[in-house]
């Protein structure tokens, strides 16, 4: 703790007592200690109180009902969320009554993003090398973000369509995309389960015992 | 010869500049810290690794856990103009200036337009009862009062634009744009969160911003390397 430091100012040099002349030093310590405690409670709360958000842009409308441009079944994941928070499926490929299994996942880490990252593994090469490069200072932010669409973009880049029915938790619908981003797959749609695949997410899941 | 003498009191270290400084932030910090309005609806967003913040100029609908749905827009201007649009398209409502003076330094709120002049004239105890018995702004597609707060909250933006001297091009710019959250409690159905969304939809808005808890994240960049 700092001191009171006395000026120096005479002490009663000849044994009479005179006014101190020496400027009147306060312990500053404590308003010192209080000001940084006011300044880290205003710092925090500014940065803490900033809200984060997720950007997800919709289809512009309604999908059409007309022939679809042929997509590579290769390509394609669904991932389904069903009523309960732990029913989270998913299947590649197309979805068929008969022979479709939907495999039960979860949002953890060896959960769906195992899967994700296994399924996009070039593009996310890719995508990493473009973000060496333009850490390095190689690209423009133009020609990155713009290199970046091309990548994430590409025709033939996996694509995600997540599909939910109307109790599916909200949380697991943002977690879902969450997942998505983190995995680079910017090829992602969100959509009604049809009600063949609502019945196989119930029947799966009985058979599961959820 | 003298000798040099060395002080005996403690070295002592003059921490005006510091102190100086520490009152000057926290001077900076109190005075641009903006209170937040008393939200008038619980909702907990889920966590997410997105580290986007809300944009400043933002038309933010929350839905909460049983799907009610509420509204708020930022900028007292913009608030003021909307308000003016609402009256013009429900002209049966009725508001004093005193009522009007309360939307316009408001937040969030979820009442039809028919509760909305006795909720603006409430006090706060009343107003919180009202909040907790509301059913929220109607969704339903017979009399969607979301629509048109979403409609001239566009509206009053536009005219705040004007009057701000922005151009179409200036409002292409982030920045001056208006953004549209959606706010939602992470346990809600998202078939209510997907009315909103289609709501808006239906106005050619597409793209939103979810608003989302920071996640203590255990892997915020994929990397295929770590993986194999």
């Amino acid at each position: 703790m700092a001191e009171i430091v006395d000026g120096g100012g005479g002490g009663g040099k000849h044994g009479k007592k005179t006014a101190k002349k020496g400027s009147a030093r306060i312990d500053m310590t404590p308003m010192v200690d209080l000001a940084f405690l006011l300044l880290t409670f205003f710092v925090l709360a500014a940065t803490l109180s900033k809200p984060k958000a997720m950007e997800i842009v919709y289809p512009k409308e309604v999908e059409d009902k007309g022939p679809k441009t042929q997509v590579n079944k290769d390509l394609a994941t669904t991932i389904l969320l069903g009523e309960k928070e732990n029913e989270v499926y998913y299947y590649k490929g197309f979805f068929k009554p008969d022979s479709t299994i939907l495999e039960l996942t979860d949002f953890s880490k060896d959960g769906i993003r195992k899967m994700l990252l296994e399924r996009n593994r070039t593009i996310i090469q890719a995508v990493n090398d473009l973000k060496v490069r333009y850490n390095n200072k190689e690209l423009s932010k133009e020609e990155y973000l713009d290199q970046m669409g091309d990548i994430t973009g590409a025709d033939d880049a996996p694509f995600v369509i997540v599909k939910t029915v109307e109790e599916t938790k909200y949380k697991n619908v943002i977690n879902a995309v969450d997942e998505l981003e983190i995995c680079n797959v910017r090829k992602r749609a969100i959509q009604d389960m049809a009600e063949s695949e609502a019945i196989a997410v119930r029947q799966r899941s009985s058979e599961l015992g959820l | 010869m003298p000798k040099i003498k060395v002080p005996k009191s403690a070295p002592s270290l003059d921490m005006t500049p510091m102190v100086d400084l520490a009152f000057l932030l926290v001077t900076f910090f109190m005075l641009t810290a903006k209170f937040r309005n008393m939200e008038p609806v619980e909702a907990e967003p889920p966590s997410a690794t997105s580290e986007i913040q809300l944009p400043e100029k933002v038309m933010l609908v929350t839905v909460d856990k049983e799907g009610r749905v509420f509204f708020d827009i930022s900028g007292k201007k913009i608030r003021e103009y909307t308000l003016n649009h609402i009256r013009t398209r429900y002209p049966s409502m009725q508001l004093t200036q005193t009522q009007i003076d309360n939307f316009v330094n408001g937040g969030t709120f979820g009442q039809s337009i028919g509760n909305l002049p006795q909720y603006l004239s409430s006090d706060n105890d009343v107003k919180e009862i009202m909040d907790k018995q509301t059913k929220g702004i109607p969704v339903d597609s017979l009399d969607n009062q979301l629509n048109a707060w979403i409609l001239d909250g566009y509206q009053g933006f536009l005219d705040d634009a004007n009057e701000l001297g922005l151009t179409e091009e200036d409002l292409k710019d982030k920045k001056n744009g208006l953004s549209y959250a959606i706010k939602a409690d992470a346990e809600t159905e998202y078939a209510k969160v997907k009315k909103v969304v289609d709501t808006f939809r239906d106005n050619q808005i597409y793209q939103f911003n979810m608003v989302t808890n920071l996640k203590g994240s255990d892997a915020p960049d994929a990397k295929v390397n770590g993986d194999q």
